[in-house]
């Protein structure tokens, strides 16, 4: 596959990069002194057990949160982000995991809903067109861009909020557990779109809590854990190292799992790749 | 004719290249499409055109004056006045909230028209004007109570009904009501005023015309496009088959008196709130926070503008149609607005076709909703039946749409449509 070539070579430029970001709510501290950078053409993988702080660091850099302390740099310069429209403007996009789309309206009216082509004359025309050339891009298998949301199966739903997280040419784009809620099938779309948005050079952040996929697609992964930052892993770490990351404890099922596999293999003298299987 | 040899395979249109699809073409194609909508729960304006025309058989057989043509211009007359105030109704349904003080408030805008006009002597304009006004003005006050202290719209509007009323009561006081002077405008305009045979005439050829106009656009920019194209031939039998079918009911009505200038105004308005409600960014996020208010908020869309908008054009309605009421009895009274106006305004939308939860609806409904109820009420009248029999028979059309209504939305989220 060619797109295995791709990661390697368009990794490029700085486009987000968090310097001791913090976030207190009240007595709580979600987030503290967090490090955080994604390159333009990369996917950087956001994992964490749950309480951790993705969210709060995803909603800090859509505009929903913002951070009692710490700076965000932006493609070089300094930023601030006091509400979801600056995150807009700004060029970062978000895919919230639900209550992304109107299930009443057709694929068009969701990609472009808020920011229709003439409004007092709604161009219907050129915004299908740009529609089928955005779902185009993406490879995307849409049936129809005139059929209401509520007909298109959960990876096609997904596959149009991307999409539409496109539309204003975003510089980043941030996946809330984009694939949540889908099947295999669907998953692996969701998998393949995320590699093209990656093959058209934008920075890729993805939550999410099934390692299969993030070892799938990620260009790094990295660790929350109550709040800290807990580690940067390349995709190709092993589950148990991952695993004792995320929960902060190297004595687990998964930990304890390894071990008698492997000591089984060196018993058996065989070499199974066991411990490479969750 | 030097140029290199155009390729001869025309590539496949932007959005037909997915062989997964069925695309129906021409004309049987757009038939055998309607029925796959209709079987999987959108029906549209079908249920209330087959209702109209089962109404109608049911009290021309029962009365042939029913249908004679001095009968049907008093039937839109009629249809008017409730007629706008369910043009309002159809704005709040549509971001999925309710109404219910529309009565009242059209009740007091016609006596303020009285009094202010009649009893201070202001110009007709002017307390027109001002009617108007406090009608936006009550629609913005539910508006802040819903945006700003979350209070659900069918308390609000429930209180509002209680205490417009009290207010209209208080402006009419000890003489209960008011009589505006025959030979004014406004009576002329409400009882009398009826288009000349040509402008009638002109109007029906109106809409065709623009389809036309239109539709031909369309094609020629879809297929500028790349984009496939809706069939021509589809285009102009749907032009022939409306303007025909208008010219030929201009001419029967033109047969008595003719159309009132009053009903149109109402076409006009609700012509133009159709255009406001599926052809503007506002009526995109109508649509938009009635299915979904949190999905609509992230897209960037103002959300508390568009329930701020969708009351007070509701209110604002409501107080038009009141003046057209009091100009259609020539009277301010403490009766008006009261009774069945309240629920015919609210029953006509829904009737018509617009869903009671939200963000599925169309201007239209507003039309063809509160032609049905006034049939009711005047083959009834026509019969000389009491008002309690208009009443069960009303409601009972009522339960019928929104047991419709329930269903069809059953069906399309099992058919997997909105």
């Amino acid at each position: 596959m060619s797109e295995s070539f791709e990661r390697s070579a368009s990794v490029g430029e700085l486009v987000l990069s968090l310097r001791g970001i913090s976030k207190n709510f009240g007595a709580v501290s979600a987030l503290t002194d967090i490090d955080f950078d994604v390159h333009a053409g990369e996917v950087v993988a956001l994992v964490g057990d749950n309480g951790a702080g993705k969210s709060t660091l995803v909603k800090i850099l859509a505009g929903v949160h913002q951070p009692s302390s710490g700076t965000i740099n932006f493609r070089g310069q300094p930023v601030t982000l006091p509400d979801p429209r600056a995150a807009l403007t700004l060029g970062i996009a978000t895919v919230f995991q639900d209550l992304a789309l109107c299930e009443n309206l057709d694929v068009v009216a969701n990609i472009f809903l808020g920011n229709e082509l003439s409004p007092l004359r709604l161009d219907e025309v050129a915004m299908e067109m740009r529609a089928w050339t955005l779902l185009n891009e993406l490879s995307a298998r849409i049936p129809s861009v005139r059929e209401a949301v509520a007909s298109l199966s959960g990876g096609q739903r997904q596959t149009v909020a991307i999409a539409r997280s496109l539309l204003l040419e975003p510089k980043l784009i941030l996946l809330d557990e984009p694939t949540a809620a889908l099947g295999v099938a669907q998953t692996a779309e969701v998998l393949n779109l995320i590699d093209r948005v990656r093959a058209r050079g934008l920075g890729v952040v993805m939550i999410s809590h099934n390692m299969e996929d993030v070892r799938a697609v990620a260009d790094r992964i990295v660790v929350l854990r109550l709040g800290r930052n807990n580690g940067v892993f390349e995709p190709d770490a092993s589950n148990q190292d991952l695993v004792s990351a995320i929960t902060g404890a190297s004595n687990n099922a998964v930990s304890r799992r390894a071990e008698r596999l492997r000591m089984e293999r060196d018993h058996s003298g065989s070499a199974q790749a066991g411990e490479q299987r969750p | 004719m030097t140029d290199v040899k155009q390729s001869t395979s025309a590539p496949l249109a932007l959005d037909r290249a997915d062989a997964r699809v069925k695309h129906e073409a021409g004309i049987g194609g757009a038939v055998s499409a309607f029925l796959d909508r209709v079987r999987s729960g959108d029906l549209g304006s079908l249920p209330v055109i087959v209702g109209l025309v089962v109404i109608w058989t049911v009290f021309t057989s029962l009365n042939p004056v029913f249908v004679s043509s001095s009968n049907l211009v008093n039937l839109l007359f009629d249809c008017s006045t409730v007629g706008v105030i369910a043009l309002g109704i159809v704005c709040v349904l549509m971001v999925g909230e309710i109404d219910l003080s529309v009565g009242s408030i059209s009740g007091f805008a016609s006596a303020m028209v009285g009094t202010l006009w009649v009893n201070q002597g202001w110009p007709i304009a002017l307390a027109i004007l001002a009617a108007l006004a406090f009608g936006a003005l009550i629609g913005s006050l539910y508006a802040l109570l819903f945006n700003r202290l979350g209070m659900p719209s069918f308390v609000s509007t429930l209180a509002g009904l209680l205490a417009v009323l009290g207010m209209q009561l208080y402006i009419l006081g000890s003489t209960g009501s008011i009589n505006l002077p025959y030979g004014s405008a406004l009576v002329d305009f409400g009882q009398l005023m009826v288009m000349p045979k040509w402008v009638s005439h002109t109007l029906a050829a109106i809409p065709g015309l623009a389809m036309l106009v239109s539709g031909l656009r369309t094609v020629a920019r879809r297929r500028a496009a790349n984009l496939s194209t809706p069939s021509v031939a589809g285009l102009i039998l749907r032009v022939a088959t409306i303007t025909i079918g208008l010219e030929l009911i201009v001419a029967y009505l033109n047969q008595s008196r003719g159309i009132p200038w009053m009903f149109g105004l109402f076409v006009g308005l609700v012509v133009a709130m159709n255009y406001a409600l599926t052809r503007t960014k506002w009526g995109r996020s109508m649509t938009a926070v009635g299915g979904n208010r949190e999905a609509a908020r992230r897209a960037g869309i103002k959300v508390r503008a568009i329930y701020l908008s969708a009351f007070a054009l509701c209110s604002l309605f409501a107080a038009l149609g009141g003046v057209l009421a009091a100009a259609r009895l020539a009277s301010a009274s403490q009766q008006a607005g009261t009774g069945d106006v309240n629920l015919n305004a609210i029953a006509a939308a829904v009737i018509g076709g617009t869903s009671l939860f939200g963000g599925r609806g169309s201007a239209y409904s507003a039309l063809l909703g509160i032609i049905v109820i006034q049939s009711i009420a005047s083959g009834l009248t026509l019969l000389d039946l009491s008002s309690s029999l208009r009443y069960m028979i009303t409601g009972a059309v009522l339960a019928i749409a929104v047991i419709v209504d329930s269903l069809a939305r059953r069906s399309r989220a099992s058919h997997g449509r909105a």
